[in-house]
Order: C-alpha cells, then sequence, then structure tokens
C-alpha cells in the first residue's frame, strides 16, 4: 500500500446516494474545520476543526472523527457500480478541504487511480500552491464566490475576498472543469447588481460557462442552538421562486448557463 | 431502427366517468355463480370430472348477468355490483359462512353481503360438504403436517382455500384463431383418440370438455352483443349508439374469431380476462407480456389510418379501469397476507423479445400512460429492465413512480432468463418470460407455476431450535439439542438448518396435497384451452397438461434470522457477553418489553384456553386482568433490566442492509437454509420446486404469531418483507442497502424475489433526481439484483415518521441542495419538508 493510503485527517460525514452536487451519484465526504465563518452557514459544526459535541434532537452527537485515506476509500468505493451508471463518483465538501490540503491531496489521488470521477466544493481560500497541487486530481471544481466587494465579504464571513478572487483566475486556467456557485443570501448578497458583479466576473472566467444560485435557507439553524452558538441570521427569510428566477436571468445575461440549485 | 413514439396522449373524459362510476359502490358479494354450479353439479353427478365442470361453465356463460355500463366501450362484467364479486363454494366455503356477521366490518377487504345473498350461499353450501378441494387435501395431509400448519409454521391456505390461478395464458393464441381455432385443435385431437387407448377416458372427456368451454366463451360473447344492440336500438344519443354498434359487432365476431382490428383484439382480451376469473377463484390472473401480444393488431391499425394513438390510448386506458372492476372476497387472515382487494393482475412492459432484441414498442410507453391516467391498482404494471432498454422507457416508467402509486415494479432480464434457463426453460422461452401475481417470473402460456404456493415463516424454525422443537407444549419441530448441547455456533446454526429441513417437508406434503386435491377435484377446461401442451397431451393444466410444472413456496425473514445470527455469535459464542440460556429467557420474555395489544390479545386467548381445559370457567373481568398482565409483562425488575440490557446491546450490532459483509453475507446463507432444500423436491404434476423470496403482505400478520426473536425484534411484529433489511435497520441510504440485497443469490430464488425502497417524492424531483433514481435500479441490477419497487411517500406517511422514527430510519428526502434521511434531520427541517410537499408537492 502506498503511503498516502496512510494519511490521516479529520471528518465529520460521509453522505453516500447523493444526487444533486455535481454530476451522477455521488458520495460526499465532508471535511472538519473551515477558515470562513459565512453567518449563513447551513454547516456549523464543519467549522471548527477540534472534534465537538452537538445536541440534535436532544441527543448529544460527537461530531468529527479521524480516519485515513484508506478507510474512507473503502466507503467510496462500495458505491462504484451507481458511480459508473450515473457518471458520477466522490465529491470533497466541508468545511473547506484545503484546510486540510494534504489529506484531500491523498484522498482524491486515491479516488484517482481507482478511476472515480473527483469534485470538490471549495472556498477557494488558501494559499495557491496547496490549490495547485490538488488540480491534476480534480474532474470538477465547485467554488464559491459570494461577493465583490471585499469590505462586504469580510463583514459576513470574516475574510476578505482578494485571495479568492485571484485564485478563481488561477484555478479557471488549470482546472479540467471549474462551476461557479453563489449561495444567494438576503441581506448580503441578493440583490440583481451584485449577483451581475458576480456573474460578470465569472464570465471573464477562462472557461468557466456555469454559474449555480443557491437559495438561502436555514435549516442549519437548529445545529447552532445544538453547538451553544447564536444563530446570527434570525428568521431572514429565503428569497422567492420569483426572484430567483430574476437572479438567474441576470447571470443568464453574461452568456452563462445558470442553475437554481445544485 | 424501429421508430416508436413515446410522446404523452392526454386522458379522456369518458375514462374518468369509468373510474367515478366503477369506485361509486361499496364491494358485495353475489351468489349467482355459486348457485349456478351448484345447480349444475347436481345435474351432472356420476359424469365426468371434465365435463361435469365445462358444463358448469357452460351454464355460468349462458345464465350470469349481462351488464354494459355507461361510456363503455369495453364490455364484460361477472356481477352486476360494481367490484363485485361471486364466490366459488367448490373450493373452499365454511369460512365464508362463519364471517356472514362480520365481513362487512373486518379490518381488511370488507364486503358487504345482503341477507338474502347469505341465505342463497348457506343453502348452496349444503352440497359442497365434503365435496371441496379444501377437504380433500386435509384428508392428504400427514398428521405432522397438519400439526406444523396448526403451530403457524407455514400455511397453504392460498390454494387450500381458493383457485390456483397465477397463470398468464396464451392471450395471442386467442386473439390470433378465437375460441373457433382452439375448438378445431381439440376436436383435432380428440378426433386422434381410439375408445380402446388406455387414456381414452381421462383423454377424450378432458378434450370434450375444453371444447365445451370454447363454446361456452363464445355464448357469453354473443350475449353482450345481442345485449349491445339492443341498447342501441333504444339509444337516442347518435355518439353512444354508434358506440353500442360497435360493440355489439365487436362481440359477435370476438373472442369466437380471431380478431382483426385493436378495438377487436381489446375486446376479446378483456373477455379472456374476464372468463379465466368465472371459471375459478384463483387470482394472479396476469396479462403478461401485453404490450407484445397486442403490438400487431395495434399498428395495423395506425398503419392503415383505422385508429388514432389518442384513441388507441383510450381502448388501453378502458382495459385497465375494467381491470379494477373484478374482486375477490377471501378468508380474513388471507385478505391481511393480500390486503388491499388485491387481485394481482400483473402486466409487464419492455424486456427483450425470444430472439434477445429489445422489444420496446409504443404500446410499452401507451401501458405505462394508462396506469398515471387511470392511478388505479390494476394492473400490477411491471417493467422488465436488460442492459438494451432505451434510457427513454426508464424514465418514463421514474415519472410513473413518481406519482407514488408504487408502479410499475422493476424487473432484471440479466437474472430471470438464466435463473429459468436453469430450471429447464430454452433460452427463446425464457427470454419471453413475464411476471405473475407479485414477482413470480414464467413463460406465459406454457406453464402451470403453482407460485404463491405456500408462505413459509423463517422465523418459527429459530423459534424451534430454541425450544427444541416443541411449541406450546407440542413436539412440532425436531430435537435438535437443548440450549446447554448448543455449546458452538456451529451446532447452533445446524440445528436451525435441521428445523429448517424438517419444516420444509412437511411444508412440500401440505403443498403436494392441495395439488392432488385441485387435480382430482377442480381440472380447468378453460383456462387449460389456453396452456399449451394441454391439448396435445390431453391433460388439464391441474393434472400437468403444461409444458413447464412448477411448485413456487416463498420464504421470508431472511434478514431477521441473518440480523439474529449474526447477534447469537458475537454476544454469546465470540465474546460471550451473555450465555445461551440467558439469551434464550430474554426471548422469552420479550426482551422485558410489554406486549402488543394484538399479540397479548392472542396469549390471552391461549391462557383462557388451557384454563377452560382444565374444567375452570373465567370471568369476563378475569380475562380483562389477565390481558392487562400480559400485555405489561409484569417480571422482576432486575431481570426486567437485564433482558433490556441485551435488547440494546443486540441493537447496537451490524444489521443486514447496511453494506456490511459479514451481516451480509451470512444473509446469503440463511436464504440458502430455504431455497437449497425446496429445490430437491417434485411435485404431483411431474413438474419442481423453486422457492421464492417475498412475502406478498403476510409478513405483517404471520409477525404477530411469532414470538420475540434474536435479532431483538419484539413479540408480534411484522417481519422483513421480502429480501428486504429489517425495516429502519438499513440507516446508510439507498445505495447500501441495494448492495446487501444484492449479496443474495437471486438466482436460486427463481420463484421471485421482492426488494421494497422507500422515497419521498422529493427525492425524485427534477432531472437529477430521475436520473439518479434510474442509475440506482441499473447499477442494482448490475450486481444480479432481482426486483425493486418503490414506495413514493406521502406527507401524511412524514408525519408518522416524526411520531416513530423508530420506523423511518431509510425514509430518503430531498432538502436543498441535497438528499438526506429524513430522520436524521433536525424537527424544524422535518416540518418544513413537509410542509412544503402540502404546498403541492414536484
Amino acid at each position: 500500500m502506498s503511503d498516502y493510503m496512510n494519511v490521516s485527517g479529520r471528518i465529520f460525514d460521509v453522505q453516500k446516494f447523493s444526487v444533486h452536487d455535481g454530476p451522477g451519484i455521488r458520495t460526499i465526504v465532508f471535511l472538519k474545520g473551515c477558515a470562513l465563518r459565512c453567518r449563513w452557514c447551513c454547516n456549523p459544526e464543519s467549522q471548527e476543526f477540534e472534534i465537538q459535541t452537538m445536541l440534535q434532537n436532544g441527543k448529544e452527537k460527537i461530531v468529527g472523527r479521524d480516519v485515513t485515506v484508506s478507510e474512507v476509500l473503502d466507503i467510496v468505493k462500495q458505491d462504484m457500480p451507481y458511480y459508473r451508471r450515473s457518471g458520477g463518483g466522490m465529491t470533497l465538501s466541508g468545511g473547506e478541504m484545503l484546510c486540510q490540503s494534504d489529506f484531500a491531496y491523498a484522498l482524491l489521488r486515491g479516488a484517482k487511480e481507482s478511476a472515480i470521477n473527483t469534485a470538490v466544493e471549495t472556498t477557494g481560500f488558501a494559499p495557491y500552491e496547496k490549490i495547485e497541487k490538488l488540480l491534476p486530481y480534480i474532474d470538477t471544481v465547485l467554488m464559491d464566490i459570494k461577493h465583490i466587494d471585499s469590505a462586504k465579504h469580510k463583514a459576513f464571513t470574516t475574510q476578505s475576498n482578494e485571495r479568492i478572487l485571484e485564485n478563481a483566475v488561477k484555478i479557471a486556467e488549470n482546472a479540467k472543469k471549474l462551476i461557479i456557485r453563489v449561495p444567494v443570501i438576503p441581506t448580503f448578497n441578493d440583490t440583481e447588481v451584485e449577483i451581475a458583479a458576480i456573474a460578470r466576473f465569472a464570465s471573464t472566467l477562462k472557461g468557466v460557462d456555469e454559474i449555480n444560485l443557491l437559495p438561502y435557507h436555514n435549516y442549519g439553524r437548529d445545529k447552532y442552538t445544538g453547538l451553544g452558538r447564536e444563530y446570527l441570521m434570525g428568521d431572514t427569510p429565503r428569497p422567492t421562486d420569483e426572484h430567483m428566477q430574476k437572479l438567474k436571468a441576470t447571470a443568464e445575461s453574461f452568456k452563462l448557463v445558470c442553475k437554481i440549485g445544485g | 431502427m424501429k421508430k416508436v413514439y413515446t410522446a404523452e396522449i392526454p386522458k379522456t373524459e369518458r375514462i374518468q366517468k369509468l373510474i367515478d362510476d366503477l369506485y361509486s359502490g361499496t364491494p358485495t358479494i353475489e351468489s349467482t355463480r355459486a348457485e349456478i354450479i351448484t345447480e349444475s353439479f347436481k345435474e351432472t353427478e356420476g359424469m365426468s370430472i371434465y365435463l361435469r365442470k365445462s358444463r358448469a361453465f357452460r351454464a355460468m356463460a349462458e345464465k350470469l348477468p349481462v351488464v354494459i355500463r355507461d361510456d363503455e366501450l369495453i364490455v364484460g362484467c361477472n356481477s352486476f355490483a360494481r367490484r363485485g364479486c361471486q364466490t366459488f363454494p367448490e373450493f373452499s366455503n365454511n369460512w365464508l359462512e362463519k364471517e356472514f356477521d362480520t365481513i362487512a366490518t373486518r379490518s381488511a377487504d370488507a364486503f358487504y353481503i345482503s341477507k338474502e345473498t347469505a341465505e342463497k350461499l348457506t343453502e348452496v353450501h349444503k352440497y359442497w360438504q365434503g365435496k371441496t378441494t379444501s377437504e380433500r387435501a386435509t384428508s392428504y395431509m400427514a398428521p405432522e403436517t397438519l400439526n406444523a400448519i396448526e403451530h403457524n409454521i407455514f400455511t397453504v391456505g392460498n390454494y387450500f382455500y381458493n383457485g390456483i390461478g397465477h397463470v398468464s395464458v396464451d392471450y395471442a393464441k386467442v386473439l390470433k384463431i378465437g375460441y373457433k381455432g382452439i375448438w378445431e385443435k381439440a376436436k383435432a385431437e380428440r378426433d386422434k383418440c381410439n375408445i380402446y387407448d388406455g387414456d381414452y377416458a381421462k383423454r377424450y372427456y378432458f378434450l370434450s370438455s375444453v371444447m365445451e368451454s370454447c363454446e361456452a366463451a363464445i355464448i357469453f360473447a354473443k350475449r353482450y352483443s345481442v345485449a349491445a344492440r339492443k341498447m342501441a336500438d333504444e339509444c337516442t344519443n347518435a355518439k353512444r349508439r354508434q358506440e353500442l354498434l360497435t360493440i355489439a359487432e365487436n362481440c359477435d365476431k370476438v373472442p369466437a374469431n380471431g380478431a382483426e382490428s385493436f378495438h377487436e383484439a381489446c375486446q376479446s382480451f378483456w373477455f379472456v380476462q374476464l372468463l379465466i376469473q368465472t371459471e375459478s377463484s384463483g387470482h394472479s390472473i396476469s396479462p403478461g407480456r401485453f404490450d407484445q401480444y397486442m403490438y400487431p393488431y395495434y399498428i395495423k391499425d395506425i398503419e392503415s389510418g383505422k385508429i388514432t394513438r389518442e384513441q388507441a390510448q383510450e381502448l388501453v386506458d378502458c382495459l385497465w379501469v375494467k381491470l379494477n372492476s373484478l374482486n375477490k372476497v377471501r378468508d380474513a387472515l388471507s385478505a391481511e397476507g393480500f390486503a388491499g382487494y388485491s387481485m394481482f393482475q400483473n402486466l409487464i412492459v419492455g424486456g427483450q423479445d425470444v430472439n434477445g432484441i429489445d422489444a420496446t414498442n409504443d404500446l410499452s410507453y401507451m401501458c405505462i400512460s394508462a396506469s398515471m391516467h387511470v392511478n388505479l391498482p390494476q394492473p400490477s404494471l411491471s417493467m422488465r429492465v436488460w442492459n438494451g432498454t432505451p434510457h427513454e422507457l426508464m424514465v418514463k416508467a421514474a415519472e410513473l413512480t413518481k406519482t407514488g402509486i408504487g408502479l410499475p415494479a422493476y424487473y432484471n432480464d440479466e437474472i430471470i432468463i438464466p435463473a429459468l434457463i436453469s430450471r429447464g426453460l430454452s433460452l427463446q422461452d425464457a427470454r419471453d418470460y413475464c411476471i405473475i401475481g407479485c414477482v413470480e417470473p414464467q413463460k406465459g402460456g406454457k406453464t402451470d407455476g403453482w407460485h404463491d404456493a405456500a408462505f413459509f415463516n423463517m422465523l418459527r424454525p429459530m423459534e424451534l431450535v430454541f425450544a427444541n422443537g416443541l411449541d406450546r407444549g407440542v413436539q412440532v419441530g425436531l430435537k435438535t439439542g437443548t440450549i446447554a448441547e448448543l455449546d458452538t455456533y456451529d451446532k447452533f446454526f445446524d440445528a436451525y438448518k435441521k428445523q429448517m429441513d424438517y419444516a420444509i417437508k412437511l411444508m412440500v406434503n401440505a403443498d403436494n396435497a392441495v395439488d392432488a386435491a385441485h387435480m382430482e377435484l377442480c381440472p380447468l377446461p378453460f383456462v387449460s384451452a389456453m396452456v399449451d401442451d394441454c391439448i396435445a397431451k390431453g391433460k388439464s393444466a391441474q393434472e400437468g397438461g403444461a409444458v413447464y410444472n412448477f411448485t413456487g413456496p416463498q420464504g421470508f425473514g431472511i434478514a431477521n434470522v441473518a440480523d439474529g445470527l449474526y447477534a447469537l455469535n458475537e454476544l454469546v459464542y465470540k465474546t460471550k457477553t451473555v450465555t445461551l440460556q440467558q439469551y434464550a429467557d430474554a426471548i422469552k420474555n420479550n426482551f422485558g418489553m410489554p406486549y402488543s395489544d394484538a399479540y397479548a390479545k392472542n396469549l390471552t386467548v391461549e391462557v383462557v384456553k388451557e384454563i377452560g381445559a382444565k374444567g375452570f370457567d373465567v370471568t369476563k373481568e378475569q380475562i380483562a386482568e389477565i390481558f392487562t398482565q400480559i400485555r405489561e409483562n409484569k417480571i422482576e425488575e432486575s431481570k426486567k433490566r437485564e433482558y433490556q440490557a441485551l435488547y440494546e446491546k443486540i441493537k447496537e450490532l451490524p444489521k443486514f442492509g447496511n453494506d456490511i459483509d459479514e451481516v451480509d453475507f451470512l444473509g446469503r446463507e440463511v436464504a440458502y437454509t430455504y431455497t437449497k432444500p425446496v429445490e430437491k423436491y417434485t411435485n404431483p404434476r411431474g413438474g419442481r420446486y423453486h422457492a421464492g423470496l417475498y412475502p406478498v403482505s403476510a409478513n405483517v400478520p404471520l409477525g404477530l404469531q411469532t414470538g420475540a426473536t434474536p435479532d431483538a425484534r419484539l413479540a408480534g411484529t411484522p417481519i422483513a418483507d421480502g429480501v428486504s433489511p429489517v425495516a429502519g435497520s438499513d440507516v446508510n441510504g439507498p445505495t447500501a442497502s441495494a448492495n446487501s440485497v444484492a449479496k443474495l443469490d437471486h438466482g436460486i430464488a427463481s420463484n421471485g424475489t421482492l426488494f421494497n425502497m422507500k422515497f419521498h417524492p422529493t427525492a425524485l424531483k427534477g432531472a437529477s433526481g430521475i436520473e439518479g433514481f434510474i442509475a440506482l435500479i441499473r447499477a442494482f441490477f448490475d450486481q444480479k439484483g432481482m426486483h425493486m419497487q418503490f414506495n413514493v411517500v406521502s406527507r401524511e406517511t412524514l408525519r408518522d415518521a416524526q411520531l416513530h422514527p423508530e420506523n423511518y430510519k431509510n425514509l430518503v428526502v430531498r432538502v436543498a441542495g441535497y438528499s438526506a434521511l429524513f430522520t436524521t434531520l433536525s424537527r424544524s427541517l422535518q416540518d418544513d419538508i413537509i410542509n412544503r410537499t402540502e404546498q403541492g408537492g414536484f
């Protein structure tokens, strides 16, 4: 067994039979830890790298466990017949998989050696060298661009966006396929002007022809309570279907294929 | 390349009117048929049994009511009442008489019966005392077999109480040459008989009865022709008048002669379907490959411009409504096992032709559309899937699945065809298979499959292992060793296998007894006329006249036994956490848990019986007290805690259905304890046994007869259905569940396997939902799974899932950008999804 199979990392969930995140039937591996603290984040238990205890439906649940690449791939490979029939595969999500980039690298490489299609969901917030090393092993990069205005970005995510936008340009140059994703968050980026700015930026990226708009939802709300944290989004309503359609039209005006949802 | 039209055709107003009319009445029992057959049998005493049967059938054709309902384009009924039913006293009748007062209010499949009908039936039943197939069958069973049945080890109730049914006849032959043509064939064969032949008496009179049955079918149709013409004469609406005249012409021509138009073919088909279910009470009269044998008539009319696709669709829709008009009354226990007024008329589309070329055509799509249009349970629509099945057909089928009516069921050619070949079918016949009833494959028109021959509860032999073969103090199974003697896992598993072998032998004895009774008392000349090679052999299907003869009894409970054996091995033999005696005590005491009301009621009846047997009277108050005590399961507190602790330990162990090799391959071994012994036996028709692994809906009532089991299943609760994991124990999603089930050997279970999966409609939402769903089926079938069916559940179910999450651990829902297991979601999210569904769903 090659050494990289023994690399260990920290995950908080593996979700099989995901048909709405990337092509086909996919197994999503959720890596723990993220550098951003997006206010709307629906997986708050993904943010800290530390293993945590969360109350869920009245029961204590340990969030996070350390596993080796080999252990994860054994689980991922169980669904090979489904990937083959659907063009699916493994998706690394988080948290931010770049926070455990050595682990992510080993997972992606291991998957590729077993001829598994790979995708990542990423904020793109990391030194580019770390990303560059992974790109040869990724079939589809699903990257978030949350806002073009850096100050607002920082206010809602705790990080400014310069590095993200720079990385987007470089990833576009070097990735096999890049799809831009935008969480549409009321009070943050849900105006036509803001979405247009993101779409305009996306349309300038080399090879990018698709953008996904993911409407805000509050499904993570109970998890904040379970972690003893405050849910800062309060009762923010979700965007209406009509509004999403309007934003879709906006994005399409930049000659991008636009999907609502993944 | 063959051009196939797949575009959806809208439903017409007529179809909704027919449906509304059909469901305007209460299912009602009628006595006409019972009176006719009784009268006829009284007249034919002493004659050949074949002639007695065909004479009675002819009398039915001459005397049953002729009913043409408004707006019908296809006609033919066997009862006055909508969804009414006739009775079949020749098979059994005691149970019905006992239920006269309760049948209208019973929980499963209630029927209205008027006082007058009840009186008439009571009168005709007198004649049948001592003459029914059920009485004859009982007389052929060994004492130990009767004992095992009494102790609910298995039941052969289906054919014990009813006709056999479970057949797909050669519809194509009737469509092509009509009953006149079949009459000619029987006549030609009869002409070859010599009066000095050894088998003359049987052969000559059997063939005569076939001829008379063909005449009867023609007579029946002609009466419809006359009635339709008379109605046309009196009809003032010009359009309806023309429709009635067409009906009159159709019924004059078919099924006597071959059909020429699609409309004639539809009418001819319906008479076949209806009359088979008039001759005998056997259910699962399965139309089989309707899209194949109807296609020549369809395409001819379409190409000549005689009808439009819209008109053809309406005719198919009319047939679908008709298939829902037939009904059957069963005894209370069977009604629970086959709950839902089910007739199991299985109709299958797609698959390969006899030469291995994809057989999908316009009608394949139109059949799926028809099920969408009528939104009713019949026909039991199935679809054959093979590597070459067009993707468009899969999408069309998935759209139907999405509506939530549980149709179609999907079948895998890639395993069924080799499985049938292994049972002696020719390659071409195997490629031409259809499905009977629930999930049973056969080559239509050539097979007497005797599918559904028994329900075999695989948990009962497990209970017998713990009790050294004793049940309620009676030696029902073998003596396989005391608890102390079963000191290794291998000894335990070996004891289980011995109990299985023995119980299977008894089941075979029971089935063969019932088989012999039908052979002697109820040969069916009409159905035999349409099953090859009955005419050439000069033998009824009930005597082995068919080309292929099988008996297919079905076992269920694999997942429970596998989980239980795994737990026993872990906790008793490997880690020695508890002793086998402690485990046995915990099971005996229902793991210290209270009993369900229904189970406590059964136990109470037993206790009261015992007390009564000792000569004591029991008051109502005492019965109530006994019931309360039993239900609450009052035992010593420390014992209760000990049992409950074991229960929790078992619950934590790996379970079948999660893609864990250790348990899944144990499941495969467990399935073999049923499938392998079964295939050793032969039946009286010269055929062999082969196993099915499916429970219909009997896993619930038969679960009620089963105590707690080593898998921590509580007493009286349902048993796992078919090859599916125990409900709620497969918690790793649909792919893991399917992988586990695929690790069983489906090929050896050539009488069919059943895999249920439950989805929320949102999981199939959008193109990616549909594509994922199709890929799931394809990938399960790549791994040689045999069958899959889907419940796409409603918000009521979701509410129940909130109240009882333990029963819904594998329910998949689509959340936002992802799908997830419903019960793992937070309360607020669950509420949200429920609300979304209420707003109109997908």
